[in-house]
């Protein structure tokens, strides 16, 4: 059992957890994620590891409530209770090196997982800039520490509620038209914002580093479940990866094979729901 | 008189199985192991016994079965195989103990496996006698996997009076016995007894730990660990490397028999892990974790499941029984068929073409190479594909492991006998060592490893 140490809500329905996990956060670097099982009949998923602390031996995760597991994982497990299993750290951990100018594009919930690779590429001495964006200025979140890791943060909301009007790729297009040299960038976030932001980079010639978040079990490289298209080459985003060239990267297979269980999702998900009003009443 | 054939174990029917996750066969009753034990002509040279990679002496508990006393057959078991009610379900006897047994030369060989297996199961029922453990020693080891040669190699080595903690990164220890061997061949049950006999003897088994991840075999050296064993097994599944191969539906064996079995998708939604499977499912690949692979596929509601091999039936590498109970259970056989592309729509795959084969002249395996036929090209339709064509060595240790010596094929080089790495002091067995093979030869490696390794603390 891993005792969470800590809860708190960051946006709607995304929470941050500290759980106590002293081996994976001694080890864990930059980039590299979990795969937590709540229970006994618990699917396996993957989260980034945000922070870590050894003193504490906490690990910090963001999550998401998007189905079945996160959910009950918000409703179910508060401080002081175990979550059953926590592997990590996996992953490659990011290339963290001294590039020059990087930019750090974070979307929705992929804005926690961005957090420390901005971080380690300031303390790396690059000069980072940060654009991160949601629906709205209600759904944004970890605005504080970003700006804290960032040299410079730019905000962008769909309905302007919060910073610029707009997607954070039309932010990145726009510093990129502005002439300055970039190095780098880092785009983590939902698959089709990351498709956006390789695209937007492609013609600029400046490498772009995304993190795939394909359907994992292991973690660990023993299914292929995870398998994406980079280069036209087969690679398992748990263990060649998460992060790869953007520019390399076959997006829509990776969407349609994200979307694979979206009906058994949902019906588990219904299931849940129906037993558990709570989740109901917090729907309100 | 010799029955000319082997005492019949009672099977669940097979328009029954198929319906449900129970073991198929369901052993003998004392009556019948006592009648397959009169068979054995107790050879004064039994060359079962070599036949065994684990040299059970096997004319000598069967003798104590014809004698009634099943207790003294299972010591005498025990003292060769940790884990009979294991290997009595899934070694390859008609290649190993059988294949070699003097009464097959007329005959039907003796049963060794069902008798095996009679016994293990005969010891759940009663009182187990638990090995003793020599005084502690005051050295640690460290065994990575929980597969069946880390787990071999750690019961061993507590034995002998040596702290051993195992690292695992499933949750689960068991290896490939509890991931990919599925529930109706070898219920979770007695992987788990094994493995809750082991911490007994006092073995620690740490799970949910990745070695090159959580910790590196470096560091557990440099810190309390005087010696290392890897059993981290052929985890890495394979491909083929035709087109449309990562549509949806498209399955490794290890991922489709994982959901499954380790994540025990076959009961979801009261279990969170999903699995697809469509009204048609094809299988390529001719091995046992093919024979799973299908057998599993009817169990979770295919209404067909296909074989597709490239080879004929003579070559088909898994065990004689899984064949044919695979046939039994209605799993189809496209032999002498070859993949070539898969095709779909909305991303999920709807049909596979494929090309036939003949047989040509013997390869390096010594079995005949498949040679495509010219515009032989046809389509099966299917919703579902497996994948089960071979596995690889697991990569985590080997990525995370300066130094250590590994073959062309990646897998790491140890000396057969003592399983002894180029680095001081680790050592490797199994899958791991000598790629794909079995349950009983990655026991056998675990074992010599273990004995290596006593030899070296104590020196
Ligand atoms: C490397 C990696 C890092 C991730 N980091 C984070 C993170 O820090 N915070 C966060 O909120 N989410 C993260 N995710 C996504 C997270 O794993 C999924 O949201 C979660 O698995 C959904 O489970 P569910 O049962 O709640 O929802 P479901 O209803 O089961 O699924 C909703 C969607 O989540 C995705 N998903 C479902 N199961 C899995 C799975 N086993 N593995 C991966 N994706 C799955 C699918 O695209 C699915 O359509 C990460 C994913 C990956 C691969
Ligand atoms: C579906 C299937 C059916 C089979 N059927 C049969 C059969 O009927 N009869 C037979 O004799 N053989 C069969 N085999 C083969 C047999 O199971 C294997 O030969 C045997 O399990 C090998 O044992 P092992 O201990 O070397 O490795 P494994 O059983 O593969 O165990 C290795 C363990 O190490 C763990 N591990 C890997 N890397 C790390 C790491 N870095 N850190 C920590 N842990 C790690 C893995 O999670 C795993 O638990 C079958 C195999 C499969 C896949
Ligand atoms: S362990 Fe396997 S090979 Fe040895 S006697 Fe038993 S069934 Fe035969
Ligand atoms: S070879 Fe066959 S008949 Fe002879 S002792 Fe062994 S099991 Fe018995
Ligand atoms: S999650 Fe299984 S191989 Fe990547």
């Amino acid at each position: 059992m891993y005792r969470i140490l800590s809860k708190e809500t960051v946006g709607p329905a995304i929470r941050e957890y500290i759980v106590e996990a002293p081996e994976v956060a001694r080890a864990a670097r930059p980039g590299q994620f979990l795969v937590i099982r709540l229970h006994e009949d618990g699917e396996r998923i993957p989260l980034t590891i945000v922070d870590t602390d050894d003193a504490t031996g906490g690990i910090t995760v963001v999550v998401q409530e998007v189905g079945k597991t996160t959910l009950e994982m918000g409703d179910r497990f508060g401080v002081g209770d175990g979550i059953l299993d926590v592997v990590g750290p996996l992953g490659e951990a990011s290339e963290i090196e001294r590039f020059g100018t990087v930019i750090c594009v974070g979307g929705g919930v992929g804005i926690a997982p961005l957090f420390p690779i901005a971080r380690a590429l300031r303390e790396a001495g690059n000069r980072v800039i940060g654009i991160i964006g949601a629906r709205s200025q209600e759904h944004l979140f970890y605005e504080e520490p970003m700006r804290n890791a960032c040299d410079e943060l730019h905000v962008m909301t769909d309905d302007g509620s919060a910073g610029d009007r707009g997607f954070v790729s039309d932010k990145l297009r726009e510093i990129l038209e502005s002439g300055l040299s970039v190095d780098r960038v880092w785009a983590i976030g939902p698959a089709i914002m990351m498709k956006v932001c390789a695209e937007t980079t492609r013609p600029f010639g400046v490498k772009t580093i995304v993190s795939i978040n394909s359907v994992m079990i292991d973690g660990t490289g023993m299914c292929g479940g995870c398998r994406v298209e980079v280069a036209g080459a087969a690679k398992f985003a748990c263990v060649d990866g998460p992060e790869f060239d953007a520019h390399e990267v076959n997006f829509d297979l990776l969407m349609s094979r994200q979307a694979l269980y979206c009906e058994d999702e949902a019906c588990s998900l219904e299931r849940y729901k129906m037993r558990n009003p709570v989740g109901e009443e917090r729907d309100q | 008189m010799i029955a000319r054939e082997q005492t019949p174990m009672r099977q669940q029917d097979p328009a029954v199985r198929v319906g449900n996750f129970d073991e198929v066969p369901l052993g003998y009753s004392e009556d019948e192991a006592i009648a397959e034990a009169e068979r054995c002509l107790q050879c004064p040279e039994a060359p079962c016994i070599a036949g065994c990679p684990v040299r059970i002496d096997i004319p000598r508990f069967i003798a104590r079965v014809k004698e009634r006393d099943i207790a003294a057959a299972v010591a005498t078991i025990r003292e060769a195989n940790a884990l009979p009610a294991v290997c009595g379900r899934v070694c390859p006897q008609e290649t190993q103990c059988q294949g070699v047994c003097t009464l097959g030369k007329r005959f039907e060989p003796v049963a060794i496996g069902r008798l095996e297996r009679f016994c293990a199961d005969w010891e759940e029922q009663h009182e187990a006698v638990s090995p003793s453990v020599a005084p502690d020693s005051g050295h640690c080891v460290a065994v990575i996997g929980a597969g069946p040669a880390g787990l071999t190699a750690a019961g061993e080595l507590r034995r002998r009076g040596h702290a051993v903690t195992v690292f695992e990164l499933l949750h689960a220890a068991g290896g490939v016995l509890v991931y990919g061997i599925p529930e109706f061949r070898l219920p979770k049950a007695i992987v788990k007894r094994e493995v809750d006999a082991l911490r007994a003897l006092g073995v620690e088994i740490k799970v949910n730990q990745v070695i090159g991840r959580t910790h590196t075999i470096r560091e557990l050296l440099d810190g309390q660990f005087d010696a290392a064993f890897i059993g981290t097994g052929a985890g890495l599944p394979r491909f083929l490397g035709v087109p449309g191969e990562h549509l949806g539906g498209v399955y490794s064996a290890n991922e489709f028999l994982t959901r499954t079995n380790l994540m025990r998708a076959y009961r979801f939604p009261e279990t969170d892990t999903p699995i697809r499977v469509g009204e048609r499912v094809v299988t390529v690949g001719g091995g046992n974790v093919a024979m799973d692979a299908a057998r599993t596929a009817l169990r979770l509601g295919a209404r067909e499941s296909t074989i597709v091999y490239r080879r004929s039936e003579a070559e088909l590498p898994a065990r004689a029984e899984e064949v044919e109970h695979a046939k039994e259970e209605g799993v189809q056989f496209r032999l002498l068929t070859q993949p070539i592309r898969f095709s779909g729509e909305n991303g999920t795959i709807h049909e596979m073409e494929c090309l036939r084969m003949e047989l040509g002249e013997p390869d390096g395996s010594g079995r005949r190479r498949p040679i495509p036929l010219e515009g032989s090209e046809f389509t099966l339709r299917a919703e579902t594909a497996i994948i089960a064509v071979g596995n690889g060595p697991h990569p985590l240790i080997l990525r995370s492991t300066d130094g250590l010596d590994v073959d062309r094929r990646g897998n790491i080089v140890a000396d057969a006998e003592t399983g002894a790495t180029n680095l001081p002091g680790v050592y490797a067995g199994g899958d791991i060592v000598t790629g794909a093979a079995t349950v009983i030869e990655a026991m056998g490696a675990g074992k010599r490893a273990a004995e290596a390794i006593d030899r070296l603390l104590q020196a």
